[in-house]
């Protein structure tokens, strides 16, 4: 093992891997910032009370819901969408890592990495 | 609507600054104030927090990257003990009373606030003590000292510090909370991790964490868009301002914004959640 070498790979995989991220987050925000633009044109006058909790309609928790709305033009799931973009994120950076590692040829973290994939991975298919 | 999105939209610019400045994530501050001040149910609160928190969190990275402080393997090893916290924490949420969340929530900041002062009081910067394990799992880095240089640092208490992890993760799940505070707390007093490496570190973590749960909160019908959009833009807006301040801030003046901040709202928190207004 050569720590400088190591450390020098490292170094490189963090700054593509914020650049990801950033490129994820800048992605997610522009989409949740047209659909709030959107959503606010439409309930302008509206008023909001989120004192009471409802749940969200069935439509707005899955993915071909998601999608139907969508194609219909509501701004809620624009918003929506922007948040599925954010929370893909991090779970690519992590996808990121997984190929980092392996070509720094540490099996190790490629495994440490594969199972933090697999907790996310399980925990957004199982939930639905 | 109009006048409440665009309240929110400025409490979460304060929150998001004040998330970064501290390395703990908006949500701590987040989940208070949509709760106390705006009256929002904690069951949406904490879904629009979770997707904030993960919004501050890859927002600020290339920031952090560019500083040279974090450490991807660190991260990475203890994000195994997180995420399966997190999709705990997530369940648990799902079958708690909100009043109890609330109470839960406001002794997290409470007890946040007593490590965060006493830390301050007697800060041991250098242990000398390591884990044998640092060296063989690879924890062991470098971190720029200030002066051009490469200081290096090695990782204690590894056991004890993933068992923290593990609980960080199921608070931010059940929460809605980046948990950063006891994230840093994990590596920076537990492991023995140096406090920049641990606060930068912790800010990627907090990301991936976050996104254990989100999923489970999303198809639960927690994130509402209407509230969720202000919220995370303004945290958004908040942690980009306060990544470029933290360069320049000194760490004894954040610990101490942290701690008074945390003590207020968690006594808020308990109140409420005892009084039932939750």
């Amino acid at each position: 093992m050569e720590p400088r070498g190591s450390r020098f790979d490292d170094q490189r995989m963090e700054i593509i891997m914020g650049r990801l991220l950033q490129a994820g987050v800048l992605l997610a925000s522009t989409v949740v910032l047209a659909g709030g633009v959107l959503y606010v044109r439409r309930h302008f006058g509206s008023s909001v009370d989120y004192r009471t909790f409802a749940g969200e309609p069935a439509n707005l928790r899955s993915i071909s819901g998601l999608f139907r709305l969508l194609r219909a033009g509501d701004p809620a799931a624009v918003i929506q969408l922007g948040a599925i973009l954010l929370i893909a994120t991090p779970v690519a950076r992590v996808v990121f890592a997984v190929v980092g590692f392996a070509l720094e040829r540490d099996r190790f973290y490629v495994a440490v990495s594969l199972i933090v994939l697999a907790v996310l991975a399980a925990s957004l298919f199982f939930s639905s | 609507m109009l006048l409440f999105t665009l309240l929110v939209f400025a409490g979460s610019i304060g929150a998001g600054l004040l998330g970064a400045l501290t390395g703990l994530g908006g949500g701590v501050v987040l989940v208070p104030l949509l709760t106390v001040v705006f009256h929002v149910d904690i069951r949406y609160a904490i879904g629009a927090s979770l997707i904030s928190v993960i919004a501050t969190s890859s927002g600020a990275a290339a920031a952090y990257v560019r500083e040279g402080f974090s450490s991807v393997r660190i991260g990475m090893f203890l994000e195994i003990a997180t995420t399966i916290g997190a999709v705990f924490g997530a369940f648990l949420a799902t079958r708690m009373p909100t009043r109890a969340l609330a109470i839960i929530f406001g002794v997290v900041l409470l007890y946040s606030a007593w490590l965060s002062w006493r830390q301050s009081r007697c800060h041991t910067e250098e242990s000398g003590h390591s884990s044998p394990w640092s060296d063989r799992l690879r924890l062991s880095g470098s971190y720029p000292d200030g002066t051009g240089r490469q200081k290096s640092y090695k990782v204690d208490r590894i056991s004890a510090g993933f068992a923290t992890m593990f609980g960080a993760g199921t608070l931010s799940g059940l929460l809605g909370i980046g948990s950063g505070a006891v994230k840093v707390l994990a590596m920076d007093q537990v492991m023995r991790i140096p406090f920049k490496v641990s606060t930068t570190t912790s800010n990627f973590m907090i990301g991936v964490t976050a996104a254990a749960s989100a999923g489970i909160y999303l198809h639960r019908g927690y994130v509402d868009p209407g509230l969720a959009f202000p919220v995370m833009l303004g945290v958004l807006a908040g942690s980009l301002l306060g990544a470029r301040l933290l360069v320049r801030a000194r760490v004894s003046v954040l610990r101490s914004i942290f701690t008074v901040v945390i003590l207020a709202l968690g006594v808020e928190m308990i109140l409420n959640g005892a009084m039932g207004r939750m």
